[in-house]
């Protein structure tokens, strides 16, 4: 069964911070949901093929043609941070 | 104008009242922001009202749009606000995109404004589509005009109780596991999820890419095909999209003979509401009476739909939502100098409980060591599910089941319970895994609370669907007004016409 560290761990692959409450309610809460997951595996599966996408269509592509792009001031417009005509964000540590 | 009843006024009575000249579309866009404006805090069912951008395009419907008119113009219509709209803030109820301006208009509402219709304003809705009460969202629930105390259903419940309380007169929602079709049942409306691809998602904010569909909540069938003639199609915006292979046709049966319908014992085992199941049972008789043929079928891996789409949908949630990390649009924490740290700070504060319990039930399912087992797994139940429905479908032309276990349960009685949240969805979600289209009508009412009833066809059966939908409603006779009681406030005079609602339907 799933652990607190194994939440904390699933939170730092999903980037997601969680306080010391919300990972204990989250451990608790995940466990039962998985419980009622688990019963997937009642079934002998081995000869049936995954369903991805329900449509019988194939890829689709477009012509590989440069089209015009958003404005840059149009994409930018939302950002929370910009400098120089880009997105600004904080530094890597 | 005389007296419009926004309460009961279908799109098709509007259209002919605009079309004759009876009605402006001036007055007609007044009716309902006076209606929003009389009930709007009682049943909360906006995130936004665009009342001036409504009055003045109306006045342009009349005027200078006069000869150009499309073929919606000037009916009233809301949408869910997780649509992207140009020039009208979209937030999916989440703080992270709190004040989020849309630079481009999602494809089914644009075919909308082309056919000029005018937009009142966005829905509440649970926090990125994520729920079946609307009670995640992050401005507040809605309250079911039904009975203010209850839940509208959700995700797309502002949009249901908009329509439900005549503060629109008519709606776009989205359907991932039945977002669509449970809120209409909990309100009394007419909600439909049409087959998967039938609709672009393009500008539909992302939740499960291989399950998410648009699709209309509106008063009757004949106004749900007519919303939906002018939504589908193939856009070169939506790579899944696809043309229906006919066009769209607006019902006008009144028997339903020759129909073959399957009841899924299933869908009728533990959980149903006696309630809800009188009501059933009583649709499935006028379906006999109408001349349709019923037979009890079997959709055997009923029971595994609900566990593998709580792996698939959280599952492509994950991938989804990590395009809200902060530094394009939307809420950034200030709480950071680090940039991974600032993704974890803006995320864990932009985010609400439901969304973040999935994002980590994906990931879980996603993560190295256990993909195979769930994900994997999930998919290929998926098949088997799709499986039971292909059989099902050699047998019998549409499928009907109560559309929710039960009718609207009081607010805040099941947020406690995550699990409790996701049973709502029983009846609705095994077709999602499929890509069926499928309809809610009202049939009745249980303890003066609407039942919805569901019809399910196979891919691309919209118009077999809406035929039988129409004829059944007919029958039917609902009344689409709700009591607005308040249950929690003790009795008003709103109990009586639902207490007498509850002998119906005669």
């Amino acid at each position: 069964m799933i652990s607190e560290d194994d939440v904390r761990h699933v939170a730092k692959l999903a980037r997601l911070h969680l306080s010391q409450d919300e990972a204990a309610r989250m451990t608790g809460e995940l466990a039962k949901i998985l419980g009622h997951i688990q019963k997937i595996s009642e079934l002998d599966m081995a000869d049936v093929p995954p369903t991805a996408h329900v449509l019988d269509v194939t890829n689709v592509s477009r012509a590989d043609k440069a089209r015009p792009s958003w404005p840059r001031e149009q994409a930018l417009k939302n950002a929370p941070a910009v400098s120089d005509d880009s997105f600004r964000v904080p530094r890597m540590s | 104008m005389g007296t419009l009843d926004p309460l009961r006024l279908t799109a098709r009575e509007a259209k002919r009242l605009l079309v004759d000249g009876e009605v402006s579309a001036a007055e007609l866009a007044t009716v309902y922001l006076d209606q929003i404006e009389a009930v709007e805090d009682r049943v909360h069912a906006f995130i936004l009202v665009t009342a001036e951008n409504a009055a003045r395009y109306a006045a342009k419907v009349d005027g200078e749009m006069q000869a150009t008119r499309g073929a919606l113009a000037g009916l009233p219509l809301a949408v869910k606000d997780n649509m992207v709209t140009e020039g009208v803030v979209t937030t999916c109820a989440s703080r992270i995109l709190a004040g989020y301006q849309p630079i481009y208009t999602a494809t089914a509402v644009r075919k909308l404004w082309d056919d000029h219709v005018v937009m009142l304003g966005k829905t509440n809705m649970d926090e990125f589509a994520m729920g079946s009460s609307t009670e995640n969202s992050c401005v507040g629930t809605t309250h079911d005009p039904w009975d203010l105390n209850t839940v509208p259903g959700g995700s797309s419940g502002g949009s249901a109780a908009a329509v439900a309380a005549g503060e629109a007169l008519w709606a776009l929602g989205s359907d991932t596991g039945g977002s669509i079709r449970q809120p209409a049942a909990l309100c009394g409306v007419v909600g439909m999820k049409p087959t998967y691809g039938a609709v672009s998602r393009f500008g539909l904010v992302a939740f499960a890419s291989s399950l998410d569909q648009i699709g209309p909540l509106t008063r009757s069938v004949y106004d749900c095909a007519l919303l939906l003639k002018h939504i589908v199609g193939k856009d070169a915006n939506d790579s899944t999209s696809v043309e229906l292979p006919c066009e769209v046709e607006l019902p006008t049966a009144e028997r339903l003979d020759g129909l073959r319908f399957g009841v899924p014992g299933e869908y009728l085992s533990a959980g149903v509401e006696p309630g809800v199941r009188a009501r059933f049972d009583e649709t499935v008789a006028r379906i006999e009476e109408l001349g349709g043929r019923c037979t009890e079928l079997s959709l055997p891996h009923t029971q595994y739909a609900l566990p593998a789409y709580y792996i698939i949908a959280p599952a492509e949630a994950s991938a989804n939502l990590a395009r809200f990390d902060g530094v394009r649009y939307g809420y950034r924490s200030a709480e950071a100098d680090d940039l991974i740290e600032m993704y974890e700070r803006t995320r864990g504060e932009g985010f609400g409980a439901e969304v973040k319990r999935r994002i980590m039930i994906g990931t879980y399912a996603l993560s190295s060591g256990y993909y195979d087992a769930y994900y994997g797994q999930a998919q290929k139940v998926r098949t088997l599910v799709r499986r039971d429905f292909a059989s099902a479908f050699a047998e019998v032309d549409l499928i009907v089941s109560p559309t929710s276990p039960t009718v609207a349960f009081p607010i805040g009685s099941r947020t406690a319970d995550p699990l409790a949240m996701y049973m709502s969805d029983v009846c609705t979600i095994p077709v999602n895994l499929a890509g069926l289209p499928a309809i809610s009508i009202p049939c009745g009412l249980s303890e003066g609370l609407p039942v919805g009833f569901q019809l399910i066809g196979p891919a691309f059966s919209e118009n077999t669907m809406l035929r039988a939908a129409y004829a059944l409603e007919g029958a039917i006779g609902f009344d689409t007004a709700p009591s607005f009681r308040d249950s929690s406030a003790g009795s008003d005079a709103g109990d009586v016409r639902a207490a007498a609602g509850k002998e119906a339907p005669a």
